[in-house]
C-alpha cells in the first residue's frame, strides 16, 4: 500500500505542479504584454506601465510564478485588476454558492443514477431496462444548459413557482436564507444532475450486470440467498468499482456544468466570476480560478485513484 | 462542456485477425454482411438516419436556405410560424429554420476539425506508446492523464481571455480535450494487436515497428477509432454548443445554435418557442451520433454487443 500510495503521491504533486505551470504560462507569458491585453488597444503607455508595475510584471517570469505559487499556498493572492480585492476573498465568496450547487446536483445524480441503473439491471431485457436506457440515451443528448432553460420556461415562466434566476443569499435579511437558498439551487442542480445522472445509470446497471454473471453471486444464489439479498449483500459492493471510477471522471464535467448553469440561471458563483472577469479583461482572476478549479479537478481524480485502490485491493498489488 | 465524455470510451479490443488478410470475394461478403446486420439493427438506423439529416441540412444549406440566416428584418420580428417563415423569427425578424438550416454547418465544421485534431495527434501519440512501451509509454499517458485535468471549457476560457472568444477557441480547447481520449484508446486497442502472433511474425520476418504499425495495427484498430470518433463528434457538438451559449464560441453574424438558446433566453416570456428548436436541433444531432456510435459498437464487435 506504501508504494502504491507513494507513487499516486507524486503523480499527483507532478500534476499540480505542471498545471500551475501551464496556466501562469498561457495566461502570463504568451499574451506577451498582459498589461497591454487588460488594458485594450486604446490605452496609453503611461497606464500600461503603471498597471505592469503594480502587477509586479517588470520583475523576472520566474520570480513571477514563484511569487504566485508561494501566494496562492500561504492564501495570499493577487488583488483583482477589475474589484481591487485579493481573488481569493472573491472565489470564497463565490464558493458558498458554486460548492451547494456542486454537492446538491452530486448528490441528486447519485441517488437518481443508482436506483434507476439497478432497476434497470434487475429487469434485465424487460420493458423497464428497456424503458431506462431510452431514457438515459435521451438525457445524455440533452445539453444542461437546454435542459436549465426548459426548467425556468416550465417552472419560473408557465408555472411561476420559482423565479428566474438570481440568488437570494444564505443569510436571514434582504429576504434569503437556507430555504430560499436551496430553493435558488434546486432547478439549476436538477437540469446539472440530468445528463450526469443518465451516463451513471447506463454504468452503474452494466456493472451490476456484468458483476451478476459472476461465479460467487451463483454460489450465494445457491447457498440459498434470495435475489435482493444477493444484490444488496454481494453485487452492489463489486458492482460500486467501476462506479466510483466513472464519478470521478464525471467531476470534471460537473465543473465544467456548474459555470455553465450559473450563467443561465444568473447564480453568483464561481462561472459567474471568470466570465465577468473575461467580460473585463481582468486576467488576474481567471488565471486563479482557473488554477483553483483545475485543482479541484486534480485532487479529486487523486481521491477516487486511492479509494478505488481501496476498494480494489487487486490494483495495490499489481502497483506495488 | 461538456466534455464528454471520456467515460464512455469504445471498445479496447481489437477485432478479428488483419484486415489485409481480407480479400477478394470474403472481403465483399464481409461487407454485404456487415450492411444486412447494420439494416436489422434498429439504434444504429435510427441514428443514422438523424446524423443523415444533420448533414443533409448542412450540405442543403451551403445552397440554399428560405433566407440569409442573418438578415434583420424588424418588422416581421417575433413572428408566428407561417408558410413564410415556417419556424417564425427572432426578436431582430431573423428566419430561424434558416439559422437553424446554416447552424447546422457551424456544427459540423467544429466537430470534424476538433474530432480531426483529436484524432491525428491521438492516435499518433498512442501508436508511438504502443510501438515503443517503456518510458515513451509513460510519458505519453501520464501527458494524457494530464490533459484531463483541463476540461475543453477551461481551455477556452484560458484562450478566450488572451485571444478573444471566437470559432477557433471553441475548436482548438474542444481539440485539446480529445487527443488524451484517442491516446489511450488507441494505446490500449494497438498494445492488444502488437501481443497477436502475426505481429511477432512480421517482427521475426525484420519488419521495424513503423511498417507494422502501418500495415497490421492501424487496420486492426480502424473500427476502433471509427466508434469512438462518432461519440466524439457528438460531444464536440455539445461542447460548442455550450461555448456558443456562453459567447466564448462561434461569433455573429455566423450563426450558432448555441448562441441562439442564448438569444432566446432573453425572450422566454415573449417567445417561449424560440428556445426549443434549437435545444431540439442539438439533442437530437447528439442522439443520433450516440445510437450510431453505439450500433458501430455493436457491429463491429459481436462479442461485445452479445455482453451488452
Amino acid at each position: 500500500m506504501s508504494v502504491f500510495l507513494f507513487k499516486r503521491i507524486a503523480t499527483f504533486l507532478a500534476t499540480l505542479v505542471m498545471a500551475s505551470v501551464l496556466v501562469f504560462t498561457v495566461l502570463e507569458l504568451l499574451p506577451g504584454n498582459v498589461a497591454q491585453v487588460m488594458l485594450g488597444e486604446t490605452a496609453t503607455p503611461e497606464s500600461i506601465a503603471s498597471l505592469e508595475k503594480k502587477l509586479g510584471l517588470d520583475r523576472p517570469p520566474l520570480q513571477r510564478y514563484g511569487a504566485w505559487v508561494s501566494g496562492l499556498l500561504q492564501g495570499r493572492t493577487a488583488n483583482s485588476f477589475s474589484y481591487d480585492t485579493p481573488t481569493a476573498e472573491l472565489i470564497a465568496e463565490r464558493l458558498q454558492v458554486t460548492v451547494p450547487l456542486a454537492a446538491l446536483a452530486m448528490l441528486l445524480t447519485t441517488v437518481l443514477a443508482l436506483s434507476l441503473g439497478i432497476f434497470a439491471a434487475s429487469r434485465h431485457n424487460q420493458l423497464g431496462d428497456v424503458g431506462v436506457m431510452s431514457l438515459s440515451q435521451i438525457g445524455i443528448a440533452i445539453p444542461s444548459f437546454w435542459f436549465a432553460i426548459l426548467l425556468i420556461l416550465l417552472f419560473a415562466v408557465k408555472l411561476q413557482w420559482v423565479s428566474a434566476g438570481g440568488f437570494p443569499g444564505w443569510a436571514g435579511d434582504d429576504g434569503g436564507g437556507l430555504l430560499e437558498g436551496l430553493r435558488a439551487l434546486i432547478l439549476p442542480a436538477i437540469a446539472l444532475a440530468l445528463v450526469q445522472a443518465a451516463i451513471l445509470a447506463r454504468v452503474t446497471r452494466s456493472a451490476v450486470l456484468d458483476v451478476m454473471r459472476e461465479d460467487f453471486v451463483r454460489t450465494a444464489r445457491a447457498k440459498g440467498l434470495s435475489r435482493r439479498q444477493t444484490l444488496w449483500r454481494h453485487v452492489l459492493r463489486n458492482a460500486m468499482i467501476p462506479v466510483l471510477t466513472i464519478m470521478g471522471l464525471q467531476f470534471a464535467n460537473l465543473i465544467t456544468g456548474t459555470i455553465v448553469v450559473e450563467n443561465v440561471f444568473v447564480l453568483p458563483g464561481i462561472g459567474r466570476l471568470v466570465f465577468q472577469a473575461i467580460a473585463n479583461r481582468d486576467l488576474v482572476v481567471v488565471r486563479d480560478v482557473v488554477m483553483g478549479l483545475v485543482a479541484v479537478v486534480v485532487v479529486v481524480n487523486f481521491a477516487v485513484d486511492v479509494l478505488y485502490a481501496m476498494v480494489d485491493p487487486r490494483l495495490k498489488a499489481n502497483d506495488a | 462542456m461538456p466534455s464528454p465524455p471520456p467515460m464512455r470510451p469504445a471498445a479496447a479490443s481489437p477485432p478479428g485477425g488483419p484486415s489485409r488478410q481480407r480479400t477478394g470475394e470474403a472481403g465483399s461478403a464481409a461487407s454485404a454482411g456487415f450492411v444486412g446486420r447494420a439494416l436489422r439493427h434498429p439504434s444504429f438506423l435510427a441514428g443514422a438516419v438523424l446524423s443523415a439529416l444533420l448533414v443533409l441540412a448542412a450540405l442543403v444549406s451551403l445552397v440554399w436556405a428560405p433566407y440569409p440566416p442573418a438578415e434583420i428584418d424588424i418588422p416581421n420580428k417575433l413572428a408566428a410560424p407561417s408558410a413564410a417563415h415556417w419556424l417564425g423569427t427572432d426578436s431582430l425578424g431573423r428566419d430561424i429554420a434558416s439559422q437553424l438550416l446554416v447552424g447546422a454547418q457551424n456544427s459540423i465544421v467544429v466537430g470534424v476539425i476538433a474530432v480531426g485534431i483529436g484524432l491525428c495527434v491521438g492516435v499518433a501519440l498512442g501508436c508511438l506508446a504502443a510501438a515503443r512501451r517503456g518510458w515513451v509509454e509513460e510519458v505519453v499517458m501520464r501527458a494524457a492523464d494530464f490533459t484531463f485535468a483541463f476540461p475543453a471549457l477551461l481551455s477556452a476560457i484560458m484562450l478566450g481571455a488572451i485571444y478573444g472568444p471566437g470559432l477557433l477557441t471553441g475548436i482548438v480547447a474542444i481539440g485539446i480535450f480529445n487527443i488524451p481520449v484517442f491516446a489511450r484508446i488507441t494505446r490500449g486497442a494497438a498494445n492488444a494487436v502488437w501481443s497477436r502472433e502475426y505481429v511477432l511474425a512480421s517482427r521475426a520476418a525484420g519488419f521495424g515497428p513503423w511498417r507494422i504499425t502501418l500495415d497490421h495495427v492501424l487496420p486492426n484498430i480502424a473500427s476502433v477509432l471509427i466508434v469512438q470518433a462518432t461519440i466524439s463528434f457528438a460531444t464536440a457538438i455539445l461542447a460548442e454548443a455550450a461555448l456558443s451559449y456562453l459567447g466564448l464560441g462561434t461569433q455573429p453574424p455566423q450563426p450558432s445554435w448555441g448562441r441562439m438558446l442564448n438569444e432566446a433566453q432573453t425572450m422566454l416570456f415573449q417567445a417561449p418557442m424560440l428556445a426549443v428548436y434549437p435545444g431540439v436541433a442539438i439533442a437530437l444531432s447528439v442522439l443520433g451520433l450516440n445510437l450510431m456510435g453505439d450500433g458501430l459498437r455493436d457491429l463491429l464487435d459481436p462479442k461485445l454487443a452479445r455482453r451488452r
